[in-house]
């Protein structure tokens, strides 16, 4: 019974909790477990097998549970729904690669056909963790490579991945078929060449933000001849250029090809010849969007309208990651069949935009850089009545730059994009107010970031401190299980935040908070809460001694330049024996420093790992 | 700023770094979409500051200077941050890139030329990078003690031996760099 409820800490989090007891049952007798709850029955009743005609009833019948959650509450029935469900999961999902290990994972879940794999916290992407920290996915490669033979998909988040690895996935399933790699690192062109070239029924490549080394492969040659069964191909971030003529004849070949996203060594004048062999493409990329030269003033220039105009099913633009605004007319074909538009590294202005903008009508997914200011959130707010997302990013990343939005696009965003249930908003001043209307015009919100760059920044308006702000998202935005606070903020914040944000489960927090109080308010207060980053806040050992109830029931919690002491997380680690704790040394800390640097911990089923590198204790 | 531009004294300044870079930049003047009156943006090395001017920031000159910037914040992946330079030049790129070989060695490296400050410290790097020693440099003999000469192949498609042009010389005119190994390599290092 314990076994099964560390079992299911580990697996996924994101569900109702259901007590321990529910596990209570006293009979060795499994095979007797009667779903339907009927008791053993009377002898004259039973046909022949009961119990097998009723597993086999239950696998075709659990086969049509996709959901996790699902999956996992059925795995708690009983034994037998526990056997079941185990041979019948075909996706895995796990959340920290570290709270289970690949021969328990794959012991269990005999029939994985897709795995979902993540590693590193995300506070490693703003170098806030030294390099080498782990995430390796070798032990997990070459544990799939055994149990999985018939293994068709892979997805990595923040794990470091070899070129050994992308030998090992492309050797050992015939059948694979995509591989994503979200944020990971490691490998290079070289590692890409082998796993296109052996992985002959390879549907989707997808690259995104993962850095990739230039090993001055030509890995786009390396797919092999004939018709591909290329779905989609996405290497915007590999930052190498590519050998061109190479893929063009593979899009040639690929009919089935819906996703394509270029990386900047793409010319516009490529992207043109791209673009005519493959108009079905449903997800464009454009790669740099600049001409490899500046064209003269004569120069026949191919007709890039008529290209866009072509691809009647295109949805979702993305690229112009080098644009010259004068080609921006090209796209206009398109705009109105958009659901998702990246322009999030096009630096246009608001006049550039509007024309573009104001014919998205069906736009729902919308990346931008600020540098459309205010004016251009106008722009949006007017026409995009079907917005669910909307991210904007900051051209200039730093505390004191120049702000070109601010809480009056926030606000005009509110009242135009009633339908808002995501956004991300990089500023350098805001108000509570427009945070307020905000909460009030959008109460569908589930995700909502706010990024006052200036830190500890009060509304520049009243002079408060932005605890209101937040104060109305938590309570009003009844759906919200996201949350990232900033600007200046006192425990008040947190207190509003333990007490409305009953859904929260990712929660970020950065140089806010006034004492343990405030850390205090959230673990006690938030029951949903998976996934706690913190840093630069005034929080110790009391606070953190004060979530010892709810730890077991999250992912990780990280907190970094807090106040917190070796003799608080050791507490914690002698407390809880399912937990790791690690406490990360930066450069120039000693190990036996008392105060802690930054302590990641999470649930795990295996105790400290072995690939811990000498920055890392774990206590 | 008009007096200055007259005199052209930036034309005529000794100091290092690639024509058409300006060494100091303020906070206020930096790599951004700046909202500038139209005549204060000579300075400026960002691309397009055809943005509506804003009062706000005119007096550059008065800004105060920029806080010690804290790591990792704002929460930008640095991915996003390196790719939001705004459209430059070549002669006004941000970094040079060459690439490196070493014979022997499987893969090729990249570096930053920029990086770097100087020769010592150029040949550290590549050192570390791929583990081996560079012998005693002399202008006469070039590296003295090493089987391995660093060179690199300049504009005119010469291979030179590194360490013989000024720095800004190098930097200006290389277009890759090659560790030599063996015979090949105290052929070149006799060249002077």
């Amino acid at each position: 019974m314990r076994h099964n409820r560390a079992e299911r800490m580990s697996e996924d989090d994101e569900r109702q909790q259901s007590s321990p007891s529910d596990l209570e049952f006293t009979s060795n007798k499994a095979r007797n477990c009667n779903a339907t709850g009927s008791g053993s029955g009377h002898p004259e009743f039973q046909s022949p097998f009961p119990d097998q005609v009723l597993e086999n009833v239950l696998e075709n019948v659990l086969h049509f549970l996709t959901s996790r959650r699902d999956r996992n509450a059925a795995s708690l029935v009983c034994k037998s729904w526990y056997r079941v469900e185990a041979l019948t999961r075909s996706e895995l999902f796990i959340g920290n690669c570290y709270a289970v290990s690949p021969d328990r994972a794959t012991a269990r879940f005999i029939r994985v056909r897709a795995l979902h794999l993540k590693g590193k916290p995300r506070f490693a992407d703003f170098n806030l963790m030294p390099p080498d920290w782990g995430a390796h996915f070798n032990p997990w490669a070459l544990a799939l490579a055994k149990a999985y033979p018939w293994l068709e998909k892979v997805y990595l988040k923040r794990m470091s991945v070899t070129d050994d690895d992308l030998a090992t996935l492309a050797e050992s399933f015939s059948g694979f078929k995509e591989l994503v790699l979200v944020c990971c690192d490691g490998f290079g062109t070289s590692g890409l060449a082998i796993f296109v070239s052996k992985c002959r029924q390879l549907r989707v490549l997808d690259l995104i933000e993962s850095e990739v080394t230039d090993d001055e492969t030509d890995w786009i040659s390396c797919f092999p001849e004939g018709e591909s069964h290329l779905e989609s191909l996405i290497f915007d971030c590999v930052e190498c250029p590519i050998n061109f003529e190479a893929l063009e004849r593979l899009v040639a070949r690929s009919p089935s090809l819906k996703k394509l996203r270029l990386n900047r060594h793409v010319s516009i004048g490529q992207l043109y010849r791209l673009m005519i062999r493959a108009p079905q493409l449903t997800h464009l990329g454009t790669g740099s969007f600049s001409p490899l030269e500046v064209a003269g003033q004569g120069d026949q220039e191919p007709d890039y309208v008529t290209a866009f105009a072509a691809c009647r099913s295109l949805v979702c633009l993305s690229g112009f990651r080098e644009i010259i605004p004068d080609y921006l007319p090209a796209i206009y074909p398109v705009c109105s069949n958009l659901t998702s538009l990246n322009f999030s590294y096009a630096n246009i202005d608001a006049e550039q935009l509007k024309p573009i903008i104001s014919n998205c009508h069906k736009l729902q997914v919308f990346w931008v850089l600020d540098s459309i200011c205010d004016e251009g959130l106008q722009a949006v707010a007017a026409t995009c009545k079907e917005l669910r997302e909307l991210r904007v990013f900051p051209i200039d990343a730093r505390e004191d730059s120049d702000g070109p939005v601010s809480e009056v696009g926030l606000q005009a965003i509110s009242e135009g994009c009633r339908k808002l249930q995501s956004i991300l908003y990089f500023c350098q001043r805001m108000t509570n107010a427009a945070v307020i209307a905000m909460s009030k015009n959008c109460p569908d919100l589930v995700v909502f970031r706010l990024c006052i760059m200036g830190r500890h920044r009060p509304d520049p308006v009243t002079g408060d401190p932005m605890d209101d702000g937040f104060g109305a998202i938590v309570m009003n935005c009844k759906k919200l299980t996201r949350l990232a606070v900033s600007g200046l903020l006192t425990d008040k914040a947190f207190d509003y935040i333990g007490r409305y944000g009953k859904l929260v489960r990712t929660l970020s927090v950065a140089f806010a908070g006034d004492s343990d109080m405030g850390l205090k308010y959230v673990l006690e207060g938030c029951p949903q809460l998976q996934k706690l980053e913190i840093r630069d806040s005034p929080f110790g050992d009391a606070a953190l001694r004060s979530g010892l109830h709810h730890y077991y029931n999250m992912r990780f919690l990280w907190m970094s330049s807090c106040s917190l002491t070796r003799q608080g997380c050791q507490e914690i680690a002698h407390a809880m024996d399912r937990l790791v704790v690690e406490v990360i040394r930066s450069i120039g800390e000693e190990e036996m420093d008392d105060s802690v640097g930054t302590l990641y911990m999470y649930r795990s089923l295996e105790g400290p790992r072995t690939d811990a590198p000498k920055f890392v204790t774990i206590l | 700023m008009a007096f200055e531009k007259d005199l052209n004294l930036d034309a005529t300044a000794l100091r290092l770094g690639l024509p058409g870079t300006s060494e100091e930049q303020t906070s206020a003047s930096g790599k951004s979409n700046k909202r500038a009156l139209p005549d204060m943006n000579e300075e400026s090395v960002s691309g397009d500051n055809s943005n509506v001017a804003d009062a706000r920031k005119c007096d550059q000159e008065t800004a105060p200077p920029s806080k010690a910037q804290v790591v990792g914040w704002p929460p930008i992946r640095s991915y996003r941050k390196n790719c939001l330079q705004p459209k430059k030049t070549e002669a006004e790129a941000a970094g040079i890139y060459v690439k490196v070989s070493m014979d022997g060695a499987p893969y090729l490296r990249k570096i930053d030329l920029k990086v770097y400050k100087g020769y010592p410290e150029l040949l550290k790097a590549l050192e570390d990078m791929f583990k081996f020693k560079v012998g005693e440099y002399s202008e006469r003999e070039g590296y003295n003690g090493s089987e391995f000469v660093p060179t690199y192949e300049d504009k005119d498609g010469d291979w030179m031996l590194v360490g013989d042009v000024p720095w800004e010389m190098f930097t200006n005119s290389c277009k890759r760099l090659r560790i030599m190994k063996g015979s090949e390599a105290r052929g070149l290092g006799c060249v002077v």
